[in-house]
């Protein structure tokens, strides 16, 4: 059965076909890289616009590939945010790379943590609790002000130039690169983590975690890991709006930033890696564009959205892009 | 008499009052997740709109505070129903990240609307004199208002116990809730059941959002600011438990007076910390029943 | 010799309803019994029971000698036993292939490992690409589960039990759902298995009974009513009151 068959699929070759790179994944980068010599003047859009994809890929990890709805993801890219700012603000570490990373750590280590105890319940009771640890935390760091600055928020930290050359410019030039790289790193490892043999348990639990216990997966842990992986991810994201904004106020840990990531991630299309992208690019241009020349107009216009997407297009724009390419195909044929 | 003594009737009375609102308010959500597992995060935007209906009824047309009350119920119940048969309807049984999803949709377009049409500042509307000042129960004074809340409050939970339980389409809801498929098999018609209680929980959570104008303040992101606490209501109460809705309302009303009177930072920390390890512990709230 | 599997005054209640009354049930390696009773006799639960899907009242199993009542589920397929639903439960968004070399992966302690491709778990994938020739699901092997008819989705339902290569195997009503032209790959699949597997299997039609157990106990409202050799429990008049007399009543 091993001799090839011209009529027989071909197994190997079409998990193979599944985890290889494609032409068109190069255009997010280019893109990305055009962006940057024909829009100079909007790198701080766009390094706003890549934090808000890895922020969203984080996401697509819990909820698109492995099924877990969080209301309360913010809580991670908070705790990122804020670990990297007390860093620098109280403990006078300011290099960033290292600063970034050890903002990823401690959302990790509190992804960690709050995965394994949120991850034993499900349904509604899961969706409280994830909304409730986020809330608490912002609680805990409107509490601990003299640490956090409280309402008034994180300031007075400083951060030295990237590799001691790069400052973080008016324009936002240098960490447009620096964000970019950040999320290069972050895609490359949730790509391999989806096509995993892993990713792949993921998506069994998310279609029928019943069954995963009965062929003696072990559930709880395999979601514990790829929780502590997108808290790591969220707070990468955290610590690194933290360093460009240079100011972390309470609102990082927001229910409203956790709703926004989530109509990011949905607005995109969810477990497709690549929804991230669409969803933040187009969320977080149109708020610029609109939210301020019309705040009503804008949040009308998300809600509306929302349910016009929930009702009657539920993978997102690029699941939308996927139907419309078939249609075409099949009208072909 | 003592004042210790003193503050702590003062904070439980308070308490009370304010566990009251949350009970009118979150009481309808309880029992529409309870019956449909709807996750609706919308429940706060039906309150905000009650709030904003009596608000108008009385300033715009003069009605007084009671009725204006009776109108935010009827209209905002009347409101629910097609609401709940074109949006919700779709999606009784999708998963709970669609009904979310919809539902926040619902209230951010709830929210832009309020603030288009009524602006941002909070309106503020004049109360009956019977309603100012204090009245004297005998050993205490205490705020007109808050006993009239007080009151509301425990006329609503007679009216539902009544209605709950000696009523037959009460006896149809907590048949329903108990075990849909097993009232559906006896012949309930459930979904028009649900438009019953959506539109009862809705029009409740519109008078409990007009009896809060005056204790907790109104303006369009009240639709959201206080969906977490009717959500652990509804959670720590156990779904569809009307009794267990009243008792974590209370509780939680008195506990996050008690922490904004003793410790007004800390609070709230507590309040939602409590929340969680009791969620952790008992999962289906205090009266609920395990979903399987 | 120690049985593959053992089970000791099993009780388990819902409040008054009893789906479990002291049962005792044992199978020696290479078993093939039986189990049938009328529709809600409790004979879900007992195979719920004994994976650990749902925690007994009282009473214990064991494994091959070893007591594993006090194990999770996953913890107990790693001790070799196996089921199957009978209602499909599979992975529906994930192709015929993806849903079997799931299971042989989880076996084979793949899942963990993060950063490897799958592909390159060539033997899996060969494992499961085996089993698929097996099933006859080879021009299925492609196609999302959700596109499969229900009979060749059971096949894929077995499938992914045997990829767990177990020790001791639990089928609740195999055949239920597949048509008769195909049922037979389904008893051809378990002919195929090893000897010394032990298998308990569910079923309604007494033919298939016949030909294939050799031990067969019959369960009523919860406790075994009798046991015995096909011959023997087709002639006991009990089973014939009960269990044939519910069935030709439907
Ligand atoms: N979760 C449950 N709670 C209460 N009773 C249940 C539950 N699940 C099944 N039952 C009951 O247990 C009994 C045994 O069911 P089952 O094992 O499925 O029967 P069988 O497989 O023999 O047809 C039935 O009467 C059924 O109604
Ligand atoms: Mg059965």
């Amino acid at each position: 059965m091993n001799a090839p068959d011209r009529s027989a699929p071909d197994p190997h070759g079409f998990l193979r076909g599944r985890e290889r790179w494609r032409p068109v994944e190069a255009l997010p980068w280019l893109i990305a890289i055009g962006a940057f010599f024909a829009l100079p003047d909007y790198m701080i859009l766009g390094t706003q616009v890549i934090t808000m994809i890895i922020f969203a890929l984080s996401l697509d990890l819990i909820l698109g590939y492995a099924g877990i709805v969080s209301l309360g993801h913010a809580a991670y890219f908070g705790a990122g945010a804020y670990a990297t700012g007390m860093l620098s603000a109280h403990l006078g570490w300011g290099e960033p790379i290292s600063g970034l990373l050890f903002g990823g750590a401690v959302a990790g280590l509190v992804g960690f943590v709050s995965g394994w105890v949120l991850l034993r319940y499900h349904g509604l009771t899961l969706l409280m609790l994830t909304l409730a640890t986020a809330i608490m935390l912002q609680e805990l760091a409107n509490v601990l002000e003299v640490w956090t600055g409280g309402f008034d928020g994180l300031l007075g930290m400083e951060f030295t130039p990237l590799f001691g050359l790069f400052e973080n410019d008016l324009w936002g030039h240098a960490y447009y690169w620096y964000a970019l790289a950040v999320l290069a790193i972050c895609f490359l490892f949730a790509r391999r983590l989806v096509h995993s043999a892993f990713g792949r348990t993921l998506v069994g639990i998310r279609e029928n975690t019943r069954r995963m216990h009965a062929i003696g997966s072990p559930v709880h842990w395999r979601l514990v890991t790829v929780y502590t992986a997108s808290a790591t991810m969220a707070g990468l994201a955290g610590a690194l709006f933290a360093e460009i904004n240079a100011y972390v106020t309470l609102d990082v840990l927001s229910f409203a930033r956790s709703g926004a990531v989530l109509i990011v991630l949905i607005l995109g299309g969810t477990g497709r890696l690549y929804g991230a992208f669409v969803g933040a690019t187009v969320y977080v241009i149109l708020e610029d564009e609109l939210a301020k020349a019309s705040p009503e107009f804008w949040e009308f216009g998300v809600g509306l959205v929302l349910v016009l997407v929930v009702l009657f297009f539920r993978g997102g724009l690029l699941g939308g892009l996927d139907s419309a390419a078939r249609r075409l195909k099949e009208a072909r044929s | 008499m003592n004042p210790v003594l003193n503050a702590a009737v003062s904070i439980l009375f308070d308490g009370l009052a304010y566990g009251m609102l949350l009970f009118i308010i979150s009481v309808g959500l309880s029992i529409t997740m309870g019956l449909m597992g709807f996750v609706n995060l919308a429940h706060g935007a039906f309150a905000m709109a009650g709030g904003y209906v009596t608000v108008s009824l009385m300033n715009l047309l003069g009605v007084p505070f009671l009725p204006a009350l009776g109108g935010a119920f009827v209209i905002v119940a009347a409101v629910s129903m097609p609401i709940e048969r074109l949006i919700y309807l779709p999606l009784y049984r999708a998963g709970e990240l669609d009904q979310v999803l919809l539902s926040i949709g619902v209230v951010f377009m709830a929210i832009a609307g309020a603030t288009f049409v009524w602006g941002s500042t909070p309106p503020s509307i004049r109360m009956p004199d019977f309603l100012t000042g204090q009245v004297d129960l005998g050993f205490k004074t205490f705020p007109a208002y808050r006993t009239f809340t007080i009151g509301v409050g425990m006329a609503m939970i007679l009216a539902l116990w009544l209605g709950f339980e000696r009523t037959i389409i009460g006896a149809k809801i907590r048949a329903a809730v108990d075990n849909r498929a097993m009232a559906q098999a006896v012949g309930i018609d459930v979904d028009r059941l649900f438009v019953v209680t959506f539109a009862l929980g809705s029009g409740l959570a519109a008078m409990g959002g007009g009896l809060a104008i005056e204790i907790v303040g109104l303006s369009p992101p009240f639709a959201i600011q206080y969906l977490v606490f009717f959500l652990i209501v509804v959670a720590v109460g156990g779904l569809g438990s009307i009794r267990g809705a009243f008792v974590a309302a209370i509780v939680l009303g008195i506990i996050d007076t008690a922490g904004k009177y003793l410790w007004p930072d800390g609070g709230a920390f507590f309040i939602y910390a409590a929340a969680v390890l009791l969620l952790l512990v008992k999962p289906w709230g205090l009266f609920g029943r395990e979903q399987t | 010799m120690t049985p593959a599997l053992e089970v000791r005054d099993l009780c388990r209640s819902f409040g008054a309803l009893h789906v479990a009354r002291n049962i005792n049930l044992a199978l020696a390696p290479g078993a093939r019994q039986a189990l049938i009773g009328p529709n809600g006799a409790g004979k879900t639960m007992l195979v719920n029971l004994i994976t650990g899907a749902l925690k007994p009242d009282s009473g214990a199993v064991f494994v091959r000698g070893e007591e594993i009542t006090d194990l999770g589920q996953a913890a107990r397929v790693k001790k070799g036993l196996a089921r199957t639903y009978q209602i499909n439960q599979l992975f529906r968004e994930l192709t015929v292939l993806e849903n079997i070399a799931l299971s042989v992966a989880e076996r084979r302690r793949r899942g963990a490992n993060l950063l490897q491709p799958f592909s390159r778990n060539r033997e899996t994938v060969d494992e499961a690409a085996q089993l698929i020739e097996t099933l006859r699901l080879g021009d299925d092997m492609l196609k999302p589960i959700r596109e499969l008819p229900y009979g060749r989705q059971r096949l894929v339902e077995i499938a992914i039990t045997l990829g767990q290569r177990p020790e001791v195997l639990l089928l609740d009503e195999p055949a239920a759902g597949v048509p008769s032209t195909e049922s037979h790959i389904i008893l051809e699949a378990l002919d195929a298995l090893p000897d010394n597997i032990a298998i308990l299997i569910i079923e309604h039609d007494m033919e298939v009974v016949f030909r294939f157990a050799e031990q067969v106990t019959v369960l009523v409202g919860g406790a075994v009513l009798v046991e015995g050799p096909p011959a023997a429990i087709a002639k006991d008049e009990g089973v014939r009151a009960v269990y044939l007399g519910e069935h030709e009543h439907g």
